[in-house]
């Protein structure tokens, strides 16, 4: 994401510096005497004031909370008192035999490749079609990106009412055309619940991929279809050898931000759902969070986390090597 | 005018019924919600694909003749509004050397940021709730979600607005820099002025993204406290049976993010294309 390209001026802060009203910042009074020691002094004060704000807010509500969540891994603690319980690598080991937290990373894990499978093509084919020369474009890019505004808790509900069993649209819609229905409904039959959540998630993220891909569909040139066109390739084919190849860079984005995504889901599970039926739908992050909150036990929550960390930064690194790293290699 | 008369790239039918599948599909549980809100339980239990027959307003009337309804609509807009004020002006702020200052260890603090992007709340959710309640006293406030809200906004404010404030031309800078203005006048009077269309579009993000929240304010706030999603969840559980009363208050709790990202969505498709070509 950074671009080294267009980056500032010859080194501002020696003609800035200079100024006198760089004091506000230093506290100090006097113009510079133009003395490099005492410019770049300035310099880092006027950097510090500037970034000061936003290091602090992460330092305190990012980066202390996850490293205390690291730390408490390694306590037996209820909340009560002072953590004193060291048990080592227990809550680790607790966790990892759990197969209720097992079964979350499977599920954490179905939803990243659900959703490469079906939103990413899904999401390609709509966005394709949506850059062609359609009348009312426009307002079929709001309307689809109309869910992804919506909170998942309120989409949830509405979604929830639609699963009702029996009495709700979705089923009475279905039966009405002979569609066999299961007796728990969608979200109360485990094999099924899963899929379901997943089928909600996708109404609710691909405006979100068309859009991006949108974006990215913009940066290739008109010239490049009219080119192909002249030599006779068909629509398709200019699609696959011309526009999703450019779209790449943009893909692979995509992709990084749904796996993020999909290993923190929490919301939408924890409203449809709960985490049920029979476990079937838990995710890490309702796990930890049910740990946590609703029985206290608050290193087996914190080791959740960390490994929830840990499965997120792995996947990162090495889709940043495996993966992204082709887009900066293509550049050079 | 040679692509006005290229038949290639126009849509055909199947184009169309295709687009129009899209649309229903995705608007369907929307208006769902909508029109239910216009029907009795009677009605919805009766046939609930059909038509609201007679239209009735009680649900709708119900939701805003309800204290609660506005209480949570004022803790959601006061939430929102910190979190978007801390969250753009801090991170306007953290942009700003970033995007156009040099020094030895601006990668390095730029990563600071990208990773925090791979900070889920989740991971964080427990100590945040442990650190808000007791270490801070701001449990049960405004500004003990505002806060961490705003935290976990920071990554992505600094990361579509770093490249913002790197496209601004140099020249008004150094114009303004031999009129003698000082670094912070320059960041006050040039930079932010000339950045507002990237703010607005931060800006946005974050108070979407703060109304929309769900897993901080539910372990941090109780009672009156409670924001709409809160709200929402509460009461499909509480009034369970009442569907349409439900889908009333839910559809009411989802304006306000749409109209303003309606109002907006130009300048917030804007940039994140910037930051995605970024």
């Amino acid at each position: 994401m950074t671009s080294q390209g267009a980056v500032t001026a010859a080194d501002p802060g020696a003609a800035v510096t200079r100024r006198a009203d760089a004091r506000r910042v230093t506290g100090r009074s006097g113009r510079g005497t133009g003395r490099p020691g005492r410019d770049r002094g300035r310099k880092r004060l006027e950097i510090l004031f500037f970034v000061a704000p936003a290091l602090a807010l992460m330092a305190i509500f990012v980066v202390y909370p996850v490293f205390s969540a690291a730390r408490m891994s390694f306590y037996r603690w209820k909340g009560f008192g002072p953590m004193v319980d060291f048990v080592g690598l227990q809550n680790y080991v607790r966790v990892l035999a759990d197969d209720v937290f097992t079964d979350a990373v499977v599920h954490n894990f179905v939803i990243v490749f659900a959703s490469i499978l079906v939103q990413l093509p899904l999401g390609l084919a709509l966005a394709l079609l949506l850059n062609r020369r359609i009348r009312g474009r426009g307002l079929l890019r709001t309307i689809i990106f109309v869910p992804y505004v919506l909170a998942e808790v309120i989409a949830g509900v509405v979604w929830f009412q639609l699963l009702q069993p029996r009495s709700g649209l979705l089923e009475t819609m279905l039966t009405s055309v002979g569609f066999p229905v299961p007796e728990q409904g969608f979200l109360g039959t485990p094999d099924l619940a899963l899929a379901t959540v997943f089928v909600v998630l996708t109404w609710k993220y691909l405006g979100l991929a068309v859009l991006l891909f949108l974006a990215g569909l913009q940066g290739v040139p008109d010239e490049l279809h009219e080119a192909a066109q002249l030599d006779g390739a068909s629509w398709w084919q200019a699609q696959r050898r011309i526009a999703i190849p450019l779209l790449a860079p943009t893909i692979r984005t995509w992709c990084f931000l749904s796996m993020i995504g999909s290993l923190q889901l929490f919301d939408m599970v924890w409203i449809l759902t709960g985490g049920g039926p029979a476990n079937a739908t838990t995710t890490m992050a309702t796990y930890l969070v049910s740990q946590g909150t609703q029985r206290s036990n608050f290193g087996i929550a914190g080791a959740a986390s960390v490994v929830l960390f840990l499965i997120g930064f792995a996947l990162a690194v090495a889709y940043q090597f495996l993966v992204l790293r082709r887009d900066t290699e293509a550049d050079t | 005018m040679a692509r006005r008369a290229m038949t290639y790239g126009r849509g055909g039918p199947l184009v169309y019924l295709v687009a129009l599948a899209v649309v229903a599909l995705t608007l369907g549980p929307v208006l769902y919600g909508a029109l239910g809100g216009f029907r009795s339980n009677e009605q919805l239990a009766r046939d609930p694909a059909a038509l609201p027959d007679p239209w009735l307003l009680r649900n709708y009337e119900g939701v805003l003749g309800n204290p609660d309804f506005w209480q949570y609509a004022l803790n959601s807009t006061a939430i929102a509004l910190i979190t978007t004020a801390v969250a753009v002006l801090a991170g306007v702020m953290a942009a700003y050397p970033l995007a156009r200052y040099q020094f030895r260890f601006r990668e390095p603090l730029f990563l600071v940021f990208v990773l925090g992007l791979l900070f889920p709340a989740a991971v964080a959710i427990v100590p945040l709730f442990i650190l808000v309640t007791r270490d801070l006293q701001l449990g049960n406030t405004w500004w003990g979600v505002a806060l961490p809200q705003a935290a976990f906004a920071l990554p992505t404010t600094v990361v579509i607005l770093r490249p913002f404030l790197m496209a601004l031309p140099k020249e008004v800078e150094e114009a303004a820099m031999i009129d003698g203005a000082s670094r912070i006048g320059i960041f006050w009077r040039i930079a932010l002025p000339l950045s507002m269309p990237g703010l607005v579009t931060v800006g946005v993000l974050a108070f979407v993204a703060s109304w929309n929240a769900y897993l901080l304010p539910l372990l941090l706030l109780q009672g009156e406290m409670r924001t709409l999603p809160l709200g929402v969840a509460d009461f499909s559980t509480e009034h369970s049976a009442d569907t349409a009363g439900v889908l009333a208050f839910t559809t009411i709790a989802m304006i306000p993010a749409l109209v303003l990202f309606l109002a907006m969505q130009r300048r917030i498709v804007g940039g994140l294309q910037g930051a995605v070509k970024g």
